[in-house]
């Protein structure tokens, strides 16, 4: 439902020109300068601070920061001093751990559930996909005192394991893969059956490729959930060792000995370009992801 | 629906098997914690001792607490100023990429930036544009528009709306997706036949896209406003541990991470606070689903 239309099928709001008198063309061309010109301001406000944190951080030592917009001395060397000065390498360590296992665990129980919740005829169905629906009401700051206590009753607490437990099976994975799973022909499984597949074989090799697209979905939304993830991870971690990316961010921002905002731009620039290289290759999958687990792969 | 038909039989317990690992996280994480919240929250409960049951003491304190009227005046405050701005500017920035014009996908991809970078890497960023020495006010200075900084991050007050710029900065591509989704279902024809009519690109919009998207803007309501009451990161980032000067910035789950896992660690009276959250929210999920229910009738 939430999927972007595809490009030819979209409605257009300026309804295709009348015949094209020498001012309509002319009215025409007008709109689409504004167009254009609205869009470049809107690129401004969206990307310019961006841009603006990038140039920082490839300032030389030797310039101002607010010696015009472009560096004159541009440089890598924040990239190399950021990680000289904070174990930056460690941070990056820690969140791939972190999430490594936050995306195994989603593809992997999101989808056996899914199949589970998919499948008619076993007592139970409705309620536990009630419960399901119903947590997604719970806000995780409402919850997170209790969460805490759960993990420290299992000692759990400053280790990446307790930074990545709560999160490992999202409510809204197991919905998608739900979603993706109800859309699989029953032809194909009785097919299968035919064929002398068992459970298991059915899943695996009917299924979960027939849902591929949805699987992608979870596992980019796992792994930018454990790379941008701040609040629980600050309550779970309290030694430096431990830290994930973002916290090591907060500590770099918040360092009286750093206070070069060059070093700070480098810092926040390298935690966002892994996220903006995927985004980009994998365009798609993002915009599939948007919306409330109404996928139809 | 409810049986298993034709030629698919399984044993009864193998669903029950692939749910477990999942169902038993979500209860684990999610069921446990909001039950635990509930109970905790009629209880003195510390982090360090468990506690007796109180009744209502907890409730009846938070509401003769100062900490907490200012907690949810901001909360309520910026759900106030978020809610509207993310409703209406996603739409317009929708309607203006919606068009396939050459180039388009690089603009509908660079308004989508910001939702892909972390709300750490969000946070710094904009201190950097912010700060009393940041870009906006260098510029500011050196045009002569001011003559003192604009005390966008050092004032609790301005700080506030400062946080919420950034929250709609980065809320903006998110939604605009949304509104994408729901226009590319508008049929063509209808602006066609307005046009023929006579009615400019204004009334279009307003006779038309408005109430064709009505039901985006429920959605997208909801969903801004259950985000507005949780955010936390983005006044942590820029107004600082302490959640501004003298706190006077800090939300609702500000104050609940302070009360519950501070130095008293009350976890009791943290989690009347975070049920009162929980109640907010649940507010406007209601309302959501209550007037799209009334847009059906």
């Amino acid at each position: 439902m939430t999927t972007l239309a595809p490009p030819g099928r979209r409605a257009d709001p300026t309804p295709s020109p009348a015949p094209a008198t020498g001012r309509g063309r002319q009215r025409l061309t007008l709109g689409l300068a504004g167009r254009y010109l609205t869009l470049c301001l809107m690129l401004v406000v969206m990307l310019g601070p961006i841009v603006w944190q990038f140039l920082t951080s490839i300032r030389g030592r030797g310039e101002n920061v607010y010696d015009g917009v472009l560096p004159s001395q541009p440089t890598l060397d924040n990239y190399v001093r950021v990680t000289e000065s904070f174990p930056l390498f460690q941070y990056v360590g820690n969140t791939l751990i972190v999430a490594a296992l936050a995306v195994a665990s989603n593809c992997v129980f999101a989808a056996m559930g899914g199949y589970a919740l998919s499948r008619a005829g076993w007592r139970g169905r409705k309620i536990v996909f009630t419960v399901l629906v119903a947590t997604l009401m719970f806000p995780f700051e409402a919850v997170m005192i209790s969460m805490f206590l759960t993990i420290r009753s299992m000692g759990l607490v400053d280790t990446l394991i307790g930074v990545w437990l709560p999160g490992a099976v999202s409510v809204l994975n197991l919905l998608i893969m739900r979603a993706a799973f109800l859309a699989v022909p029953r032809e194909l499984e009785e097919a299968a059956v035919l064929d002398g597949a068992n459970e298991w074989q059915r899943f695996t090799r009917v299924f979960v490729p027939s849902a591929k697209g949805a699987l992608a979905v979870v596992c980019i939304t796992s792994f930018m959930g454990a790379w941008d993830d701040f609040l629980w991870p600050l309550i779970v971690l309290s030694s430096s060792d431990n830290y994930t990316l973002q916290l090591g961010l907060k500590t770099l921002a918040g360092a009286t000995t750093v206070n070069d905002q060059r070093l700070i731009a480098a810092g926040a620039i390298a935690a966002l370009a892994p996220m903006m290289l995927l985004f980009f290759a994998l365009q798609r999958f993002f915009f599939k992801g948007v919306g409330e687990g109404s996928l139809k792969t | 629906m409810e049986t298993a038909t034709g030629l698919v039989h399984r044993r009864w317990w193998v669903p029950y098997l692939f749910l477990l690992p999942g169902l038993g996280m979500v209860v684990l994480f999610s069921l446990w914690p909001f039950v635990n919240t509930v109970i905790l929250s009629f209880t003195d409960a510390q982090i360090l001792r468990g506690g007796t049951f109180v009744g209502f003491d907890n409730y009846t304190r938070a509401l003769d607490d100062p900490d907490f009227y200012t907690a949810l005046t901001n909360s309520v405050l910026y759900t106030a100023v978020v809610v509207p701005a993310l409703v209406f500017l996603p739409l317009a920035l929708a309607v203006l990429v919606q068009k396939n014009i050459p180039g388009i996908g690089f603009f509908r991809s660079a308004f989508y930036t910001p939702v892909i970078a972390s709300a750490v890497v969000v946070g710094l960023i904009w201190q950097w544009v912010l700060r009393s020495d940041g870009l906006v006010n260098t510029v500011f200075l050196q045009l002569k528009f001011i003559s003192d900084p604009i005390p966008f991050l050092t004032d609790s007050t301005v700080l506030l709306f400062s946080a919420m710029a950034v929250t709609i900065w980065k809320g903006l591509g998110y939604y605009m997706v949304f509104y994408l989704a729901a226009l590319g279902n508008v049929p063509a024809t209808l602006y066609e036949a307005a046009a023929l009519d006579g009615a400019g690109a204004v009334r279009r919009f307003f006779s038309i896209t408005v109430p064709s998207v009505k039901p985006m803007m429920l959605l997208v309501g909801t969903l801004s406003a259950i985000s507005a009451l949780r955010v936390f990161t983005e006044i942590y980032i820029l107004g600082g541990e302490s959640g501004g000067p003298g706190g006077d910035a800090r939300t609702l789950p500000f104050m609940i991470r302070e009360v519950g896992l501070g130095f008293a660690g009350e976890s009791g009276y943290a989690s009347a606070v975070s049920i009162l959250l929980f109640l907010l929210t649940l507010v406007f999920s209601l309302l959501g689903h209550r007037l799209s229910k009334g847009d059906e009738r």
